[in-house]
């Protein structure tokens, strides 16, 4: 196979440019988004309300039992038929930010239940409601459990929103996809897509142990 | 329910007791509690007087710590009566409000067997949290008055440490000081030094036994009946969910008058 480097090089600026211009805004709102979604469904499931565990519940489930494929297009190609016409970003973010709100909401409940009850009950003991004793004492703990598979969800994230290139979203996938219809050389140029995701999760996961390293210093053991 | 002023008598001493004039502190009437099918506490009466120390000892499983959980409202118990001060009182026939619990709850404070320290936070932000998060005391003030606490238990230097970098004595300190800066009326003790390396029990019974020399009202749930018989003016037995028996340290650890008070106190002394 005879390699086009002159056709690499012409590309790789687009292809990063869609990567900066869209992957990683759309990775970043959709996350930020996801996990506010994610912090109010696990509340929900630990509330000890039935209806409004029950909910979460279902949220979670067809979040997570449905494809995130099928989830985008009902979302684009779908709504408009009940009258609800989005663009493609905003279709994006919201098929994606829900997506990460299921997955999120299950590592966020399962880091609460992971803080000890003890920490709970000295919360309690010093006069804290409910409330305050999640702001204050449990959440702040949970947080730092929950960063190493959050962040295994952002990286996942960041790698999916390729398939936001099906709703026409200008991301880094469909700027290779353009350049390769146009010159057909779609090995080299869907290798090169590749090796774009790849240095970005490498920055990302760098940055990853950085975070854990720095929140691990103080965490009981 | 405003937390209790500080001592008068004795200005600046941020580790006075409120003042005691030998009424009652604490009353408890017939205090049941069940789990489940397990009733732990079939009926318990208690009466701690200002500035008394009580020690509750029993075999594991009698329901001393549960009385605590109580007594803090960490456990809704199913029946009976706790009177605090004679200014709260409280029935639990009918369910307490919210409002009744942090009324428990800001007269009392507890010291756990395993500290229960907040992990993300320093030995100062630990102390001063609930003053100044639920008291909504003055910053400034409250942190003057935990580092004073915290000079009084020898962990002046420690102030700006994490929890996981202290000793279990060091950390139990820290979870007296905690109780302390709430300015509590009464103080509870669940087990303080059971979970302590054996070298590390002594830092902490004296420091305890300086809050009994201090005029602190106090219930203590200990297995250390030789500590309990220097520092306790009352000592009381449970087993099976009762008060089996109760009286003064010398009475009741050394010539008992049940037989079960007689063979738990043998089997503790002499284990073997």
């Amino acid at each position: 196979m005879n390699i086009d480097w002159h056709l690499v090089g012409t590309s790789l600026w687009p292809i990063v440019r869609g990567g900066l211009l869209g992957t990683i805004p759309l990775t970043l709102a959709s996350f930020v988004a996801g996990l506010l979604i994610a912090l109010v469904v696990a509340l929900m499931r630990i509330s000890g309300r039935a209806p409004l565990s029950a909910v979460a519940r279902v949220y979670i489930s067809v979040i997570r039992g449905t494809p995130l494929l099928v989830q985008l297009f009902v979302i684009f190609y779908g709504l408009p038929s009940v009258g609800v016409t989005l663009s493609p970003w905003p279709s994006a973010i919201i098929a994606f930010s829900l997506n990460v709100g299921g997955y999120a909401a299950e590592v966020i409940r399962a880091a609460i239940l992971s803080v000890p009850k003890g920490q709970w009950e000295a919360a309690h003991t010093i006069g804290m409601s409910r409330r305050q004793a999640l702001r204050r004492i449990i959440l702040p703990q949970a947080a730092r459990v929950s960063v190493p598979p959050l962040s295994n969800t952002f990286i996942s994230l960041v790698k999916d929103t390729s398939l936001a290139s099906l709703i026409l979203v200008a991301e880094l996938f469909r700027k290779a996809q353009e350049v390769a219809a146009f010159s057909q050389e779609f090995m080299v140029l869907y290798l090169e897509a590749a090796a774009v995701y790849w240095v970005f999760c490498l920055f990302l996961s760098a940055g990853q142990n950085l975070v854990e390293e720095r929140l691990d210093r103080y965490v009981a053991h | 329910m405003s937390p209790t002023d500080p001592p008068t008598g004795r200005p600046g001493d941020v580790f006075a007791a409120p003042l005691h004039d030998g009424a009652p502190l604490l009353r408890v009437d017939g205090l049941r509690k069940s789990f489940g099918d397990n009733q732990v506490l079939k009926s318990i009466d208690l009466s701690v007087d200002r500035g008394d120390v009580v020690a509750l000892i029993g075999p594991s499983g009698s329901g001393k710590t549960t009385v605590l959980r109580c007594l803090n409202g960490l456990e809704v118990p199913d029946g009976g009566t706790v009177d605090v001060a004679g200014e709260l009182h409280l029935d639990f026939a009918s369910p307490l409000s919210r409002k009744q619990v942090a009324a428990l709850r800001d007269r009392s404070a507890m010291v756990f067997q395993h500290y229960h320290l907040f992990p993300h936070m320093t030995v100062l932000q630990n102390v001063i949290e609930g003053p100044v998060q639920v008291q909504r005391r003055h910053r400034e003030e409250v942190v003057t008055e935990a580092e004073a606490l915290l000079a009084r238990v020898g962990l002046a230097d420690k102030r700006d440490s994490h929890p996981a970098e202290l000793s279990g004595g060091q950390q139990q300190r820290v979870g007296i000081v905690r109780a302390l800066a709430l300015r509590p009326q009464l103080l509870l003790f669940d087990e303080p030094t059971s979970a302590l390396d054996p070298e590390l029990v002594g830092d902490v019974l004296t420091v305890i036994k300086e809050l009994a020399d201090e005029g602190w009202t106090m219930l203590i749930v200990t297995h250390e009946l030789a500590f309990a018989r220097e520092v306790a003016d009352q000592v009381v037995f449970m087993d099976e969910g009762y008060v089996v028996e109760r009286g003064d340290p010398s009475v009741v650890l050394r010539e008992p008058r049940e037989e079960r008070t007689r063979q738990f106190v043998r089997r503790l002394l002499s284990p073997f």
